[in-house]
């Protein structure tokens, strides 16, 4: 028994190139359903949790996925935007906890949130270093996205333009990181946070300069007429707050008009919660929707096609078995010679095909064992390459 | 010793076409315990048959060979096969060796199919037996890495690897050069007489019939049951 196993290892060790590509084949295809399926269910039950932690999301009418998915795991695609006036209206409601989100800029690819203190704990995110947000231009940032980039407290970070040619007023900030947060396994570990305002003073709705009554500012001012001082472009903008100039900062207009991607809705119960989704229903510029649900439709049509992907690959499986075991057969002809130098030195026909059979049984196990490696590490890292699909 | 008597064979119900070209039937052959023997004799005389039939490799139809005590011809095919590791010893022509085993697996390679004895003994004694024939060097090596010389020394190695009553070469020396064919028969012989072993050899070099202790015609032994075609 041993003396076959031994033999049928030494000719497949002999023969690598040959075992390697059978067991990679082999090992391919129990990998690429399990795999899938595998990747699809943890797909399934990470997007259904998140979504499940947030009862409702208030945002534009318009895709309730690409609402969700900004809201959630702040997808770059953007929503549109609405006004900071529907968040404060709906929020002398009463009907619920209200959480505004602003996330349309990033830093590094990492995107940036604006929203308000309430998001931590809503989340439950608690500190690892450094602090919470104290001042206007802080950040605080997730636990993966700081590794990453190799930062923590009292660095910086600058948020990247939208476009190169951006003159419209979305200047980079630079944003001091006051803290790292703890990891949470979420879409929160990549993320910066900061004061809704400081997402606003990113879109240029807000801003920081000299003061144009100070001397220092004459050689920038054209005109002051009627109280109103015009400046040419030589004004100098401050491209970060910084306790000296935290006060030159403000905010041109009313922040009811200011922009926001969405809200995220908390009702204390389901009648609060059917209140608040008949008062959104026939609106035509906004929508209240449940991210569990358009997120279970999402699923819904994931699982449609991971049946159809699961079926292509056992049709493609059943294929590569017949052809291995083709090869196979090609193999045990080409090795009549030796199996018969086996027999004529005393073995038995039995031990031959013990001989064969270690093989194949050497082969399957090993391409098990390569395709449960495989799965294994495709499970651990599915989560991140989720999210990084998510927030893409 | 050898006793062989009234024995048949054919190739029916084997293969058709040998089966109809060739057949058979030694009345009596005798080869002492010890004794080294050359057997010769034209194309299809039936020296490889003999030799296939003394190693239990093919059955006879009828008649019996006795090899020390021991009635093959009535051995199932489980006995032929634990005779053959026990009692037999032997060399082919084209070496036969496993091109994906080091040259002491390749000695070891009944143990490896019998599991008889403890693993070091047998690696100690295969050791032993390429040191003999000076290939301690080449013991990690793989067959295809050896000349055509030493891989009729290794396979010599595996068939004195269990101290064989009987060591049986077919044209042993058909592949190799007039050099290595001196060394390889010098070696059988040395290794026969060490052991005591009945050597049976079948040649058609003329040069190296004085090396054996006896020299069989096989048109003496053998008288064929068809016509004899290219063996």
């Amino acid at each position: 028994m041993s003396g076959a196993l031994f033999l049928g290892w030494r000719y497949l060790a002999h023969h690598r190139f040959k075992s390697g590509i059978l067991i990679a084949s082999i090992a391919l295809m129990l990998f690429l359903p399990a795999a899938t399926r595998l990747l699809v269910e943890d797909s399934a039950t990470a997007l259904t949790a998140r979504a499940s932690q947030t009862p409702l999301v208030l945002g534009a009418r318009g895709s309730e996925l690409e609402l969700v998915l900004n809201t959630l795991y702040f997808h770059v695609e953007s929503p549109a935007e609405i006004e900071n006036r529907a968040f404060t209206e709906v929020q002398a409601t009463g009907f619920a906890e209200f959480i505004p989100i602003h996330s349309r800029f990033r830093a590094q690819g990492v995107p940036i949130v604006g929203t308000s203190p309430d998001y931590f704990g809503f989340r439950g995110l608690t500190i690892a270093s450094g602090r919470q947000i104290g001042l206007l231009g802080e950040c605080v940032i997730g636990a993966k996205a700081a590794a990453r980039l190799g930062l923590g407290p009292g660095d910086s970070i600058i948020s990247s333009p939208e476009t190169v040619f951006d003159i419209a007023g979305v200047y980079p900030l630079k944003m001091t990181i006051a803290g790292v947060l703890d990891v949470t396994g979420t879409a929160d570990d990549n993320a910066i946070f900061v004061d809704i305002r400081t997402s606003w003073i990113i879109q240029g709705l807000g801003h920081g300069h000299t003061d144009l009554a100070a001397p220092e500012a004459g050689a920038a001012v054209l005109s002051r007429r009627n109280g109103v001082v015009t400046a040419n472009a030589s004004l100098a903008q401050y491209a970060e707050v910084t306790r000296d100039n935290i006060g030159d900062f403000h905010f041109h207009g009313s922040t009811d008009s200011f922009p926001l991607t969405s809200v995220i809705v908390v009702p204390p119960d389901q009648k609060n919660a059917a209140l608040l989704r008949g008062r959104y229903q026939d609106n035509d510029l906004l929508q209240l929707v449940v991210p569990e649900r358009v997120l279970d439709d999402l699923l819904q049509t994931v699982f449609a096609v991971q049946n159809y992907v699961v079926l292509g690959l056992a049709i493609l499986g059943f294929a590569t078995t017949a052809v291995i075991t083709l090869v196979f057969l090609l193999s045990q002809q080409l090795r009549k010679g030796e199996f018969h130098t086996l027999l004529r030195i005393g073995a038995s026909r039995g031990y031959v095909s013990l001989l064969i059979a270690s093989e194949i049984g050497f082969v399957l196990l090993l391409s098990v064992l390569l395709a449960s490696g495989l799965t294994l590490v495709t499970r651990i890292y599915a989560m991140q390459i989720l999210q990084t699909f998510l927030t893409l | 010793m050898i006793n062989i008597s009234e024995l048949a064979f054919s190739y029916q119900g084997r293969d058709a076409e040998l089966a109809s070209s060739f057949g058979m039937r030694v009345r009596s052959l005798t080869v002492p315990v010890g004794a080294t023997t050359a057997l010769v004799g034209p194309s299809g005389s039936g020296k490889t048959t003999l030799l296939g039939l003394i190693a239990g490799t093919l059955r006879a139809a009828s008649g019996s060979i006795i090899v020390n005590d021991e009635a093959i011809t009535e051995f199932s095919d489980k006995d032929l096969g634990q005779y053959r590791l026990r009692s037999v010893g032997q060399v082919f022509q084209s070496f036969e060796l496993l091109d994906y085993l080091t040259v002491i697996e390749n000695v070891m390679l009944p143990w490896y199919i019998s599991g008889d004895g403890m693993q070091e003994d047998i690696r100690e004694r295969a050791a032993e037996l390429l040191r003999n024939v000076d290939l301690t060097t080449k013991q990690t090596a793989m067959p295809g890495e050896l000349s055509q010389g030493e891989q009729q020394r290794v396979a010599v190695c595996r068939a004195m690897l269990n101290n064989p009553p009987v060591l049986l070469a077919d044209e042993p020396t058909g592949n190799l050069d007039q050099e290595n064919k001196q060394n390889v028969v010098d070696l059988l012989v040395e290794q026969a007489q060490q052991n005591d072993s009945t050597l049976l050899m079948v040649t058609h070099d003329e040069s190296l019939l004085s090396k054996f202790d006896a020299v069989l015609d096989m048109r003496g032994v053998a008288q064929p049951l068809k016509a004899p075609s290219q063996e």
